[in-house]
């Protein structure tokens, strides 16, 4: 049974800073090598959770491409009016708040913030693997400046999507008025839902320097929270889009 | 999408636990994972057989008073129908063949020590028992269980106020659903990953046996289709909660105005459908590798035409995702449409008869044994053929309009989707009990198990074809008071006792496994003599499934009778055969 080796090599892990040029390719398997059965090495670690990640954003994208092919379903929908007895549209755009702009840029700040704690934490994790210490003392890599301002502005963005959602209510858009107020905060709120989730992330990652998890444990984390994160940006940029220019 | 869990488990190089909770219940090891759902989906499966059979007593004797049911009022027909189908094809047809046999033998078959995200792949199985159980609570809460039927129809599944049933039972119901949903995207993120990842030295994609080939296709069209699944679920959700009108249109429930207005019905049935029906093949894939498997090891020959069934599996996969459409010629459509999706359609037949014929051809001229795992998987390919048979029939929107409401339709998925994936699920456990328990199962009980199911089967679902295309109605509780419906009568009554037959013959089955656990014969690392990597290891194998071990990898996984070999398999791990098939 105990048949794992105890000793846990620490293999250099892949350090890129930007250009990924040193990025371990995503399909491995079947054709090389591998290294002991014990722990995985580093690159193999990242390269697997980074992998996972890929394919845990399909259905994350699909559900996104359903709502969306809902969206634009429901928008050529006539419905009968029983009062005139005539066909008519009962899709009223939607004035979006101007908060909703400022929200944007905030979270893609955020990103910006996401992507220099990504580096910063993959050089963290090179430096403890070069030096082969044990343990690292808790200060030199418990000052995350960049994941914390991560966190904040993700916050931040959360607290302005409900001030806008405050706003839309208003203004007389609730979820049930409309056919595109119902979109609205469906795709506001699903794809907040989904942000959420990396903020809980990101926490996770704060909560392992207390933890005095390894290093390369917390650089896995972050780099994956971190496309994550780059990923939301990229989803609400285009949920904006569709909002703003189909409406 | 519980992003931690991807570094906060340093893959599966968790120890053995110790205690009776982490080794049993809350366990991180993919073989009692996969257990774990096998058991579900046998709880599943006879609670489902359970409903059908108070659908079959009520179709014949309509106003016959059951012990602790009383008289079956057409309401509760209803909410028997729709609870029947959800947990069939959610928990018996998509939990057993990938989660149970799939979470136990992939990692295995690839030479992989366990599930790449071993705690994600717990979450999945403990978020599925979760959904189980909220769909299960449907029956006991006011108004019992719901009456849209497992397709959940808008506007019927959108109105609280439609029918029994259809208020918190159906709130409880698309949460089910929601939550299996999610449970097996998690499964299906870590069959990808696996597969892709964690293969051992040598076990290039081409080297993987068929069952592998078809739980990474099956994970990747659930990885497609649930989402939209669950985007559907959301926006149904809020037509019932929050008051929106994506799925109702005007409508009157009791002459009363529901205040929904626009929505389309329509939209519901092509979100539903654009996941229901690779759902179909989420449940028939998995069984499909494992007769390619079983047709082989008890044949003693290769595989008829691998690479050809690779490549049919991944373009019944593909075209898996473009036929949608079929499911709704009923429902009103462009003919145009209709006539795309009918050719679509059609063309599943190709891969599928490559499928066909390569079984055959595997059997043809073959040193058949015929044990238990191998009667049950040559009942796939006959129940496949016949089951499979009549969907050109019903791709054509002409025929389809005129037997889409009657019984084909039920005889027809019954027998490809239903009865032929339960054919997949017992041959896998005969198939596998040995490696899983370390006994072997009873070969008389099983062989008088399958001639009783095999025929059963049969004797069931034929004859709903002219029951069908005479004209008998699907989804109506009661035939006796239409005069072209009752004078069909006596073939529901065959029905019906065959149906009792049969099901008292599955506990053959269950009394067989059980008793097998503990007092069937001891098995041998290599019972069947087959060449994949499970039977390499220990019986059952030890928690890393190699016991330290890494295996490597030299040949293809079905090399049988191979000449000049010193038996008539060849192990994938033995020294490297040069012969090609």
């Amino acid at each position: 049974m105990a048949s794992f080796s105890t000793t846990a090599t620490l293999d250099q892990p892949q350090v890129s800073r930007g250009n990924e040029a040193g990025a371990p390719p995503i399909f491995g398997g079947g054709d090389g090598g591998r290294p002991g059965r014990g722990l995985p090495d580093y690159p193999t670690r990242l390269r697997r959770a980074r992998l996972g990640l890929l394919v845990a954003l399909t259905p994350v994208v699909m559900l996104f491409v359903s709502f969306t092919s809902a969206y634009v379903v429901r928008q050529g929908l006539p419905t009968l009016d029983p009062r005139t007895n005539q066909l008519v549209h009962d899709w009223i755009p939607v004035k979006l708040p101007a908060l909703l702009w400022v929200n944007t840029v905030v979270l893609l700040l955020s990103s910006v913030g996401m992507e220099l704690a990504r580096r910063q934490m993959k050089v963290a994790a090179a430096v403890v693997t070069t030096k082969r210490v044990g343990p690292v003392p808790a200060n030199t890599e418990g000052k995350t400046p960049w994941l914390t301002m991560t966190i904040a502005l993700g916050l931040l963005f959360l607290l302005g999507q409900w001030m806008a959602w405050k706003q839309l209510a208003a203004s007389g858009f609730y979820v049930e008025t409309t056919p595109s107020s119902s979109f609205v905060y469906l795709l506001t709120g699903a794809h907040a839902v989904h942000l959420m989730g990396g903020v809980v992330a990101l926490l996770v990652a704060g909560l392992f320097v207390l933890l005095r998890r390894s290093v390369m444990t917390r650089s896995i984390v972050v780099d994956v929270a971190g496309w994550y994160w780059h990923f939301m940006a990229v989803l609400w940029v285009y949920i904006l889009c569709l909002l703003e220019f189909a409406r | 999408m519980a992003t931690h869990e991807f570094a906060a488990h340093a893959a599966h190089a968790h120890a053995a636990p110790q205690g009776f909770i982490r080794k049993y219940i809350f366990s991180l090891d993919h073989k009692v994972i996969g257990l774990q759902y096998f058991f579900l989906a046998l709880v599943a499966v006879f609670t489902g057989i359970f409903l059908s059979l108070l659908m079959r007593i009520h179709l014949v004797w309509p106003t016959a008073s059951l012990p602790f049911f009383g008289e079956i009022k057409p309401e509760t027909y209803l909410s028997l129908l729709t609870m029947h189908g959800t947990i069939m094809v959610f928990f018996v047809l998509t939990t057993a063949p990938q989660g149970g046999f799939g979470n136990y033998f992939l990692p295995i078959q690839i030479g992989a020590p366990d599930m790449a995200f071993p705690v994600l792949n717990m979450l999945s199985f403990w978020t599925t028992f979760l959904g189980f159980l909220v769909l299960v609570a449907a029956f006991f809460v006011t108004g019992g269980a719901p009456l849209h039927g497992w397709t959940g129809y808008a506007p019927l599944s959108a109105l609280p106020s439609a029918g029994p049933g259809e208020g918190l039972g159906a709130d409880l119901w698309i949460i089910s659903i929601a939550i299996f949903c999610i449970g097996a995207l998690m499964g299906a993120l870590n069959f990808i990953t696996t597969t892709l990842d964690m293969r051992a030295k040598g076990m290039t994609l081409m080297r993987m046996p068929l069952t592998c080939w078809a739980w990474f296709v099956t994970a990747i069209l659930g990885l497609l289709a649930f989402g939209v699944l669950l985007s559907a679920g959301i926006l149904l959700l809020m037509d019932r909660q929050l008051g929106t009108s994506f799925f109702v249109p005007l409508v009157t429930v009791n002459g009363v105005l529901t205040g929904h207005k626009g929505g389309s019905p329509l939209l519901w049935q092509h979100l539903f459908w654009f996941f229901g029906h690779p759902e179909v093949y989420i449940a028939i894939l998995p069984a499909m590798g494992l007769c390619s498997q079983l047709l082989s090891v008890f044949s003693r020959k290769p595989i008829f035409g691998y690479k050809a069934m690779v490549y049919a599996i991944l373009a019944i996969g593909f075209l898996g995702f473009m036929v949608w459409g079929h499911h709704m010629f009923m429902s009103g459509m462009s003919p145009y449409t209709a006539f795309a999706f009918s050719i679509m359609t059609m063309g599943i037949g190709v891969p599928s008869a490559i499928k066909t014929f390569n079984w055959l051809g595997t059997l043809w001229r073959g040193k058949i044994r015929f044990s238990s795992p191998m009667l049950f998987a040559i009942g796939f390919v006959s129940l496949f053929v016949v089951g499979g048979i009549s969907g050109p029939f019903l791709a054509q929107p002409v025929l389809d309009i005129y037997l889409h409401e009657t019984y084909f339709v039920i005889a027809h998925f019954h027998l490809i989707m239903g009865v032929a994936s339960i054919f997949g699920i017992f041959a896998a456990t005969y198939y596998w009990f040995p490696k899983m328990f370390g006994r072997m199962m009873n070969e008389t009980l099983a062989k008088t198990h399958f001639w009783l199911t095999f025929v059963g089967a049969y004797a069931i679902f034929m004859p709903m074809h002219y029951y069908g295309m005479a004209g008998g109605l699907r989804r109506y509780s009661q035939g006796t008071e239409v005069a072209w419906i009752h004078k069909l009568a006596p073939i529901q009554q065959f029905i019906t006792f065959a149906a009792f037959i049969t099901i008292a013959s599955q506990f053959i089955f269950v009394f067989n496994l059980f008793w097998s656990m503990k007092k069937g014969e001891k098995a041998t690392d290599n019972p069947w003599e087959a060449t994949t990597l499970e039977w390499t290891t220990a019986t059952p194998p030890p928690h890393d499934n190699f016991g330290g071990i890494t295996p490597v990898v030299h040949n293809g996984p079905y090399e049988y009778s191979v000449p000049g070999a010193p038996r008539d398999f060849v192990m994938q791990t033995d020294a490297p055969v040069a012969a090609k098939h």
